[in-house]
């Protein structure tokens, strides 16, 4: 063994070269392992959108149906839910949902396409917990100015009736609303934008 | 506070590190500092080979198994789900079941070649034995992995093998019943076997690899000439004057034998994963069916020469045990190996030429009964089951005497290029 | 002694290894002498389709293809979503579903004796050729209970539901010259509302899109491993050949 006649830039060249080529070759061997672990055709199936029947859902009424493993809450308002929305905006953390997340035809006051009916995932923007409807007020044990609205029994988060939260609560955005579109006037399909319509 | 330097005298990061935990010196030891023979010829690919479909299995068999569901009923289920639902599932599905194949492939050629050479001879009875145990439980990991599709082969793969344990005598039945969980393979038994797969055979093979490993750079490689390459050192440098390091020298060039490998095995993946019946059969694409055994039922190819031998013996004395005595038994002979060669020279190229013929018929030998053991018997493959069987015995309990009366030729001192 | 034995058995074990290799042959020929010669071609988008419609129309009335989605038929064959509810999706079930069938079981108990089977794997368990022969060799009988039996599937628990379309044959006993007609023992007596190029046409769709179904992602397995290859054999191997080449100019 000797070290005599060893072109050394050669050596170099190849060297990196087939560091580079068989990492290359490598990393693409990586791709379709990581990627087998995405939500798999079954998953993305069950998680296809779902239709909802609202025509039988009372005014005052929340019904529950389920997307992508999600509660979707669908909930028909009153005149008198929607009129409160107003007077608690001076307390909301968020009142325009700038930086909550629902759909751009959803950006309103009253977070729906349809001010009557809420569609939106029921869950506590803080920690993920279920949030409970208490539409009764005046109610001082919450808020001397309750109206109705949202209240998570487990770290005491407090949001309107669209699901905006109060500002200085352990929560920091207003519930998600999730896409959404009218089939018909009595059917909803939850999980669909309505450009797609 | 003051340590005591490492012995290599690295600093910074690596310092820090070798000041606590060995590493530089196991990168020494192990490759750039392992002086391996420099006349290492096409047979010594497949050791590297072999822990390279090692890697192959464990990482895509931990992937399969985030996505299997064992279990009578979901089994088969889960392995479409895998195919159809699981992104690039089919891929890792099939590397891991052509890997099984080039698994046993890789390892065969690994033991012919120290067969060939004579690596198992003193001081290498160890490695070998390490080895033979490796073989051993890979036979078990194999049988496992094929149970668990729960395809209609799978189920009679079952059925057989494990009726093995049923033909001893007295305790035999309730140690079948014992080890099936059930009356039949059941929905215990794909789960138990799941768990031997993919936890306790993974773990016994990969802590004999590394005995394997151990004891073969305690005691160096053997090479084609069988000559000890540790006699002949550099009296200055402590070198064998036949060694070069393993790295770089054969790293780079068993990763030419990886890529060639590499295409190979994937012609195979791509554009023939079935193996035309040998890697996926006919009858593991329907559900396992304990009505109907399939009409042709064989184990996997790799099996298939100790199971020409397991057909080839007849039963006597109301019993079929023989057959399974004579099976084992061609695995355990391989456990003797080292002590029935009692040539003086280790290397085919010095034997004389009765080692020669018999080495080139047990190849055929092994050949020969691989394809019988593949397909149906009928009266003249059973004769030629029984006398494949019979030499396979008398090539490795004849060796102590055929070994000794051959000729032999002169070793040389240092290696031949 | 033992010297003897080796020199004595090699004329013996050369005779058999060629007694092997003869009777090999013989015996993959016996195993697949009856099927008709059938290429399949399942990259053939138009007859996979046409296979498609068909199999809904004709065979999933009873037959399910439980791992295989709507939605996936749709992305490997081109259609989208409203096609798919159109043409293919008889059950109103969502594209996300798999094909399956609304014939409860226990009724095709009653009917049939036996429930049908699944068709998503039938071209890998027997083959292609099998399927394609078996669609054709349906023949009048009357000891069966549908009145038909099938020359690939003895004592068949199917009705011949292509019956209409390739017309009935009937069996022509002790005449099995090669060559005749289609390579089956069959006649056709009475002409269906398909002529038996037509049928054969229909046959050969069915069977590709039963091939198809059985590994839906062979297209993308092929086209994947053109590009493996390519990386391995003009970029991996010459890299590692040449750097093996140079680090080995060391060794003397």
């Amino acid at each position: 063994m000797s070290n005599e006649g060893v072109d050394g830039g050669r050596r170099r060249f190849l060297t990196a070269a087939t560091s580079a080529v068989g990492a290359a070759g490598a990393l693409t061997v990586v791709w379709p392992f990581l990627a087998s672990l995405k939500p798999s055709a079954k998953a993305l199936a069950a998680g296809a959108p779902v239709s909802a029947d609202i025509s039988k859902i009372d005014e005052g009424q929340q019904v529950t149906f389920v997307w992508q493993g999600l509660n979707i809450w669908v909930l028909r308002r009153s005149k008198d839910m929607l009129d409160s929305l107003s007077k608690v905006t001076p307390q909301l953390a968020d009142p325009k949902s700038e930086s909550s997340t629902q759909p751009d035809y959803c950006k309103n006051e009253t977070r729906s396409i349809k001010p009557e009916f809420l569609v939106m995932n029921g869950k506590c923007t803080h920690l993920g917990c279920s949030p409970k409807l208490m539409p009764d007020h005046p109610n001082p044990a919450i808020d001397a100015n309750w109206q109705g609205g949202y209240f998570c029994p487990c770290h005491g988060s407090k949001y309107d009736i669209s699901g905006r939260v109060f500002s200085g609560q352990p929560a920091p955005l207003n519930m998600l609303v999730p896409p959404h579109r009218y089939v018909s006037d009595t059917l909803l399909m939850i999980g669909e934008d309505q450009k797609a319509a | 506070m003051a340590i005591i330097p490492n012995p290599h005298k690295t600093t910074g990061f690596l310092g820090w590190i070798d000041d606590r935990f060995p590493l530089t010196k196991l990168w020494k030891d192990h490759l750039s500092e392992y002086y391996a023979p420099k006349n290492f010829n096409f047979w010594y690919y497949f050791g590297s080979l072999a822990l390279f479909v090692l890697v192959n299995q464990l990482l895509t068999g931990i992937l399969l198994a985030m996505a299997y569901k064992p279990g009578a009923d979901t089994a088969f289920d889960s392995v479409q789900y895998i195919m159809r639902d699981v992104s690039w599932g089919w891929l890792i599905r099939y590397l891991h079941a052509t890997g099984a194949s080039a698994f046993f492939l890789v390892v065969y050629l690994h033991m012919f070649r120290g067969i060939l050479y004579g690596s198992h001879r003193k001081p290498r009875e160890l490695v070998w034995i390490f080895g033979a145990l490796i073989f051993l439980v890979l036979m078990a990991e194999g049988f496992c992995g094929y149970v668990l599709p729960w395809g209609n082969m799978s189920y009679w793969g079952a059925q057989v093998i494990l009726s093995l344990f049923g033909t001893i005598p007295y305790i035999g039945h309730a140690l079948q019943v014992w080890i099936q969980g059930d009356y039949t393979p059941a929905d215990a038994t794909v789960n138990r076997l799941f768990s031997l797969h993919v936890v306790a055979l993974p773990f016994m093979l990969v802590g004999l690899v590394v005995a394997h490993l151990i004891a073969l750079h305690e005691v160096g490689s053997n090479n084609p000439d069988g000559i000890e390459i540790k006699k002949n050192k550099d009296p200055v440098t402590h070198i064998p004057l036949d060694g070069i390091g393993f790295h770089p020298y054969y790293t780079v060039k068993d990763l030419v034998g990886v890529v060639v490998f590499l295409i190979i095995f994937s012609a195979v993946i791509f554009f023939a994963p079935e193996g035309g019946g040998y890697v996926l059969e006919k009858p593991n694409f329907t559900p396992a069916n304990p009505q109907v055994t399939p009409d042709e039922i064989a184990p996997s190819w790799y099996f298939c020469v100790f199971y020409a031998m397991l057909r080839a013996v007849p039963s006597a004395f109301n019993t079929q045990i023989w057959g399974v005595i004579v099976m084992f038994a061609a695995i355990v002979v391989l456990f003797f190996l080292p002590w029935l060669d009692r040539s003086p020279v280790k290397s085919i190229r010095y034997k004389g030429p009765i080692f020669k013929f018999a080495v080139v018929i047990f190849a055929a030998d092994f050949l020969m009964l691989s394809y019988l053991g593949m397909h149906k018997p009928n009266p003249l493959f059973t004769l030629l089951a029984r006398l494949g069987t019979l030499y396979y015995f008398l090539f490795f309990l004849g060796m102590p005497i055929y070994t000794k009366i051959d000729k032999t030729k002169p070793v040389p001192e240092r290696v031949t290029a | 002694m033992s010297r003897l034995n080796a020199r004595g058995r090699a004329p013996v074990l050369t005779f058999l290894l060629t007694a092997l290799l003869l009777a090999a042959p013989a015996s993959r020929a016996q195993e697949e002498a009856k099927t008709l010669p059938f290429t399949d071609n399942a990259s053939n988008v138009a007859s996979v389709q046409r296979g498609a419609r068909d199999f809904m129309a004709y065979c999933s009335g009873c037959h399910s293809l439980k791992y295989l989605r709507y939605n996936r038929i749709g992305q490997d064959l081109g259609l989208s979503d409203d096609m798919l509810k159109q043409n293919l999706i008889f059950s109103g079930v969502k594209v996300g579903e798999p094909v399956t069938t609304s014939m409860p079981a226990k009724s095709s108990e009653d009917w049939f004796g036996r429930t049908p089977p699944d068709l998503s794997l039938e071209t890998k368990s027997r083959s292609p050729e099998w399927v394609y022969s078996y669609l054709m060799g349906f023949y009048l009988d009357k000891t069966r209970p549908f009145g038909v039996n099938n020359l690939f599937l003895p004592n068949v628990a199917m009705p011949a539901v292509l019956g209409e379309l390739q017309g009935w044959q009937v069996k022509e006993e002790g005449e099995k010259t090669a060559g005749h007609g289609e390579g089956l023992p069959l006649k056709l007596v009475q002409p269906g509302s398909m002529t038996p190029e037509e049928y054969k046409a229909f046959v050969s769709d069915l069977t590709n899109f039963m091939v198809y179904a059985a590994e839906p992602t062979a297209k993308e397995r092929v086209s994947t491993g053109w590009g493996v290859m390519f990386y391995l054999i003009f970029l991996l191997l010459p890299l590692t050949y040449f750097l093996k080449k140079e680090f080995w100019r060391d060794v003397h």
